[in-house]
């Protein structure tokens, strides 16, 4: 794992954000969700600020962190392509609507383009079923998503 | 208090309200397996995640079979531990936590002393219905601990000893379903870790996943060495433990059988821990009066309470957790690393050998001190004061190995200078021991006057943290007492407070202190096992004829014709040691 320094305004942003949760152990999943907003992804440096401030263990942090799979280790893409496989969008085709993203990307779910421009991720249901099979690309939210459109998608960016 | 009345295989029990069926069971002598749970009053330590589901029972009235383990008890319920959809469920149970489980048991350092494979006899399983994907993790070799996770079977004791006994929080489930291990942050290894090498998650694990690093075999490359003279050390818990490896009662006494062994095992000089127990005594026990004579000349720089240094699992505890503090605690090296540093200068020279000659092997009930001889600072030119270190377990599998008869062996005696030893340094081995040694030099160093009661009862006991004051002559001597690392923990931020009323502390990694050492024969939470060693323990030091440290002819010897005086020039390059600061710290731009 590359060795991840923290400019020092971000550290005391991150600092900020535990105590607005009174460094409450019970808060943890929160102060993740914030923290991965700050940082984009939640590095080791992050995990054992968190820790510190927080006063529990750096294990019981990173067990948080891969136990849900919302929160990442990796640096997510400039624009995160997130692909519905929850009930409704998958029975409509949503796995050959994320084949055909693997193969423009060339990279596998979870993963980042090595120009840091796109990364792929899937995600279960966005409550727009009626839109089905559903992408997600930062804020923007694709419907009535076919693997031919695809490339149009990506083109846009 | 709120009784409620239950039946339990038949027979009635009546139990306080918030009992389960388990602990209900237990007290009318009915046995329900368990895996998972584990549960030790006296030590803090409780560990029912209900994960296993091997603790099952049938309750009348109820549609699912119950984990008995986390099922409190209510008034008038039947329960049937043993109908055959009990144990069909059990054995089902068992043959899937088997399916994913690597089946070596031939060759497994756990093997006899595994719960799940007593388990899977006592429910005679022959065969494993399912088969499938197993996991693989990672292997992690450290000085001290080994972790087989593929032997895991996230029973998370381990964690609960790492995290909720000791507060070190190396341990944590990781990742999810398939792929979850119990594992340090980022999954390092150990020796990238805050581990202490406690060793109390071994002492716990149900399987073969973590065991200690096994160093028999490097002793007896050493034994067989004829360029080689080897010197054994036995640290004072071994003697209190050694016998349960061979079936004997726990508490048995087994010193002169051990020597025997050790003899016959071909070392050359059979010596004694608790000879460097009684030289600690003399420089930790001068060092507390210097700091508290300083203190009473109006001396603000001094650092009180001193704290014990005896047990290198704390050591490291604190050099990782309480950095700042490191010059709180004593300078004195622990027993261990005195016996070996004597050794190999003062013995040497008696010997006329180089110190590049000697072996030293210490037999300890330790993980921790198979770490500490690998520390830099105790080694000359290379070579370490201890080489190897090896646990009672280990001592006990070279016995078998060598195909002794040891409860038929003949009683013999440690051999001199160093294995003479004094009441006071047999002591060390149990919670409160260090300091109580301490306290009987100190008084008459301090008073002048004969001490004609030398057993403390105050400093004895099991609670987790204890506090008692000594009067000497006077001056009254606030001491404090902590053993398992979260009750040190909870001393500790007093002192960093400023708000610790105490002159001195003793603190023992252990709960227990080295009786209940991370490698000493498996207790399988059976707290009455370490109450019947701490006993042997207290046992062994009245029947010694001398019982204060500084009045051991060897150690009196020692000063004068080597060392000079405690705390001399030569003491300080020998026998007391410095600390590192061990805090991670995140990098910052």
């Amino acid at each position: 794992m590359a060795k991840v320094k923290i400019p020092e305004n971000k550290v005391q942003e991150l600092k900020d954000l535990c105590a607005s949760y009174n460094n409450e152990p019970g808060e943890l999943i929160n102060v993740l969700h914030g923290a991965q907003g700050m940082f984009g992804y939640l590095p080791a440096e992050v995990q054992e600020i968190v820790a510190d401030q927080m006063n529990v263990s750096v294990a019981h942090v990173y067990g948080v962190v891969t136990f849900y799979s919302f929160f990442s280790m990796l640096p997510k893409g400039k624009h995160p392509i997130s692909i519905c496989m929850g009930t409704a969008c998958y029975v409509r085709g949503a796995e050959k609507v994320l084949d055909e993203f693997k193969r423009h990307l060339e990279v596998k779910v979870g993963e980042t383009t090595p120009d840091g421009k796109f990364s792929l991720s899937c995600l279960r249901c966005v409550g727009a079923c009626g839109l089905a099979p559903v992408v997600t690309i930062g804020e923007r939210v694709y419907g009535r998503v076919s693997p031919e459109d695809v490339k149009g998608i990506l083109g846009e960016y | 208090m709120n009784l409620v009345k239950l039946t339990i295989d038949n027979k009635p029990v009546v139990v306080e309200n918030g009992t389960t069926i388990l602990e209900a069971a237990k007290s009318i002598g009915v046995r329900i397996p368990s895996l998972c749970y584990m549960k030790m009053d006296d030590m803090n330590f409780e560990n029912k995640p209900g994960g296993c589901r091997v603790c099952v029972v049938e309750v009348e009235g109820r549609r699912n079979l119950a984990p008995a383990c986390k099922t409190e008890c209510t008034e008038g319920m039947v329960v049937n531990t043993h109908t055959v959809r009990v144990i069909n469920a059990r054995r089902t149970v068992v043959e899937l936590i088997l399916s994913d489980h690597p089946a070596e048991c031939l060759t497994c350092a756990k093997s006899g002393e595994c719960e799940l494979q007593d388990l899977a006899q006592n429910l005679g399983i022959r065969e494993i219905h399912y088969t499938g994907e197993q996991s693989h993790y990672k292997g992690d070799q450290s000085p001290a601990i080994i972790r087989e996770m593929d032997k895991c079977i996230m029973c998370r004791r381990c964690e609960t000893a790492c995290n909720e006994v000791q507060t070190v929080g190396v341990l944590s489930a990781v990742n999810r379903g398939f792929e979850s291990v119990v594992a340090p942050a980022f999954e390092m290894d150990l020796d990238h870790s805050v581990c202490t090498y406690c060793g109390q998650c071994v002492a716990v694990c149900p399987t073969g996943a973590l065991t200690e690093r096994d160093y028999t075999w490097k002793v007896i490359e050493a034994l067989v060495d004829p360029t080689k003279t080897v010197v054994v050390q036995t640290a004072p818990a071994v003697r209190a433990a050694l016998g349960e490896s061979f079936g004997m009662e726990p508490g048995s006494l087994v010193t002169a059988k051990m020597v025997s062994a050790l003899r016959k095992l071909g070392f050359d000089y059979v010596f004694d821990t608790d000879f460097a127990a009684d030289l600690t005594i003399m420089e930790e026990g001068t060092e507390l009066l210097d700091r508290l004579n300083r203190h009473l000349n109006g001396d603000q720089e001094v650092k009180l309470p001193i704290l014990t240094s005896c047990c290198p699992g704390w050591v490291k505890f604190f050099e990782h957790q309480f950095p700042e503090m490191m010059d709180v605690p004593s300078t004195a090296k622990s027993p261990q690393q005195m016996f070996g540093a004597i050794a190999k200068s003062y013995f040497a020279k008696k010997l006329d050998k180089k110190r590049e000659d000697l072996v030293v092997v210490s037999v300890m009930p330790c993980l921790a001190k198979k770490y500490e001889c690998t520390r830099e600072e105790f080694s000359v030119n290379g070579d370490p004061d201890v080489n190897v270190s090896i646990t009672t377990r280990e001592l006990a599998q070279l016995i078998r190995n060598a195909n002794l008869d040891f409860a038929s062996l003949p009683d013999d005696d440690f051999d001199q200078p160093m294995g003479e030893s004094t009441g006071a340094s047999v002591i060390f081995g149990t919670t409160g021991g260090v300091i109580e040694a301490a306290v009987r030099t100190a008084y008459e160093l301090h008073t002048g006057k004969i001490l004609e009661k030398v057993d403390f009862k105050e400093l004895r006991g099991m609670e987790g943290s204890r506090k008692a004051t000594v009067d000497f002559d006077g001056l009254k001597l606030n001491i404090g007492i902590a053993h398992g690392l979260g009750n040190a923990r909870k001393l500790l931020e007093e002192v960093k407070a400023g708000k610790s009323e105490f002159h001195a502390i003793e603190i023992m990694a252990c709960p227990g202190g080295c009786i209940g050492g991370g490698g000493q024969p498996y207790h399988h939470g059976n707290v009455d096992i370490l109450k019947k060693r701490q006993r042997a323990i207290y046992e062994e030091d009245k029947g010694k004829p001398i019982r204060k440290s500084h009045e051991n002819p060897f150690i009196q010897e020692l000063y004068k014709e080597f060392l000079g005086k405690p705390m001399s020039d030569l003491s300080h390059e020998l026998l007391h040691t410095h600390y590192f600061d061990r805090k991670k710290k995140a990098e910052v731009e």
